[in-house]
């Protein structure tokens, strides 16, 4: 087997550059690749192009990428949550492409399998669809819709196996495996990292193929964005 | 004249068993509590999760299971988890039957803008432009006029498009009424002490009154 393993974040991020685009998954703060974001910011990269399908908050995700001034550009579906972020945006020192989320995750899959683009519903007759190509197909009009290209894509899983096989727990998957398929770097951290054959193949969610660096990361905050309960 | 939890009422009504429903966030989201007895549906979360269940008991939330508006909540049996190209993917290929979600204004050949405020803070539009341009069944939950006294259902939107031509029906605190095929908003029923008259007062686009107009069941 070949060993994919790294010491951590900051080794996995060694070769992360300013104005590099990565791809980072997650959804809202479920999900995301906790530990290399602070390797990230530990280590300064600035003017960096995120795909991601949301901004984080503002003490939290990639909140603190943005408040360490090192995003350039945000392409993203929904950033809703994070006051420093609408500061940035408002006086032009951050730029923002907001996308359909299932565009978002189709341009991810799309680089994953080797697809140059797709054609998707989405955004036809909005203002999402100046400049595109229309396809009709079979009588229903189509936007043509790039697979992205990225650097790097930084994911979070669950279980990883030294060779780079990736499980994901729950709701926590989200945008992770199509990421995990489309960077030309793939790193992985997980919570827990085991030994080949310790994972059943049968339930591998991401191969690791696509995966290029993993470790097993420490202190997972996971915060919660909504605690919404119910009373016994 | 319904308050939020009225409209989630009425909106139940039209679920059918079997059914598989996305809900949006706000009113939509209340409609979940209102399911008749009897009737068997499984919601779809579009980060990534079929048969979502009711939240957490105090003590008991998982960080890492989330619905789309980020609240913490449970599965039930027979739940699945999937990635979110595959929730979109059977969102595209209209395998979830019914979209309910809400709307800052509808025109009456069905477009719907509902991401958008020129001149405010976008915060992005999310799963709803890929949810209201692939489902088949489109039901809009929303108040009839706006805070400014505006009618929401107009000619023409004024706002930027979410969806062109997919609203199928609307449910207000004054009204259902569906779109008509050649366009317009055909009443289908009054709320509880609403008059026909109250309705076109409040309508700005083109209303389409046939026969006698009943008033609501809840």
């Amino acid at each position: 087997m070949i060993n994919k393993v790294v010491s951590g974040a900051d080794e996995a991020i060694k070769d992360i550059e300013s104005g590099m685009t990565l791809m980072l998954g997650g959804f809202g703060l479920c999900g995301i690749p906790e530990n290399c974001i602070a390797a990230l910011v530990r280590k300064g990269v600035d003017r960096l192009t995120c795909i991601s399908n949301n901004a984080g908050v503002d003490d939290f995700g990639i909140g603190l990428m943005l408040k360490q001034r090192q995003v350039k550009k945000m392409i993203s579906s929904y950033v809703g949550e994070n006051a420093e972020f609408e500061r940035q945006l408002l006086s032009n020192e951050l730029e923002v492409e907001l996308i359909p989320q299932g565009t978002l995750a189709t341009r991810c899959m799309a680089a994953g399998y080797g697809m140059p683009a797709i054609f998707t519903p989405a955004g036809v007759g909005t203002e999402v669809a100046e400049g595109k190509e229309v396809r009709n197909f079979n009588g229903k009009d189509y936007l043509m819709e790039m697979a992205f290209k990225a650097d790097f894509a930084i994911v979070k899983a669950w279980k990883g196996d030294t060779a780079g096989n990736l499980i994901y727990r729950s709701t926590a998957r989200n945008f992770n495996p199509v990421m995990a398929m489309a960077g030309k770097i793939t790193i992985a951290e997980v919570e827990h990292l085991v030994e080949p054959g310790e994972l059943d193949p049968d339930q591998i969610h991401t191969p690791g193929i696509y995966v290029h660096r993993i470790f097993e990361g420490s202190d997972y905050e996971k915060r919660i964005e909504q605690r919404t309960v119910r009373t016994k | 004249m319904l308050d939020k939890t009225g409209i989630a009422k009425r909106i139940a009504k039209e679920i059918k068993d079997g059914y598989y429903v996305n809900l949006g966030i706000g009113i939509p989201t209340l409609v979940a509590n209102y399911i008749p007895e009897g009737i068997n549906v499984v919601l779809q979360s579009e980060n990534g999760l079929l048969g979502m269940g009711p939240f957490p008991f105090d003590g008991e939330e998982d960080p890492d299971l989330i619905n789309a508006g980020k609240q913490t909540i449970t599965t039930l049996p027979g739940s699945a988890i999937f990635d979110s190209a595959m929730s979109f993917g059977m969102i595209r290929s209209q395998k979830v039957d019914l979209t309910i979600l809400g709307a800052m204004e509808v025109s009456e050949n069905g477009d719907i803008a509902n991401w958008k405020i020129p001149g405010k803070m976008v915060k992005g539009m999310g799963g709803a432009m890929d949810l209201v341009a692939s489902a088949k069944n489109i039901i809009v939950a929303m108040q009839h006029v706006n805070k400014a006294g505006e009618s929401k259902l107009l000619t023409q939107c004024s706002l930027p498009l979410t969806g062109v031509r997919c609203v199928k029906k609307i449910v207000t605190e004054l009204a259902v009424l569906e779109i008509a095929e050649n366009g317009g908003f055909r009443l289908l029923e009054r709320a509880p002490g609403v008059s026909v008259e109250e309705i076109k007062n409040a309508t700005s686009g083109k209303l389409i009154i046939e026969g006698e107009i009943p008033e609501m069941t809840i």
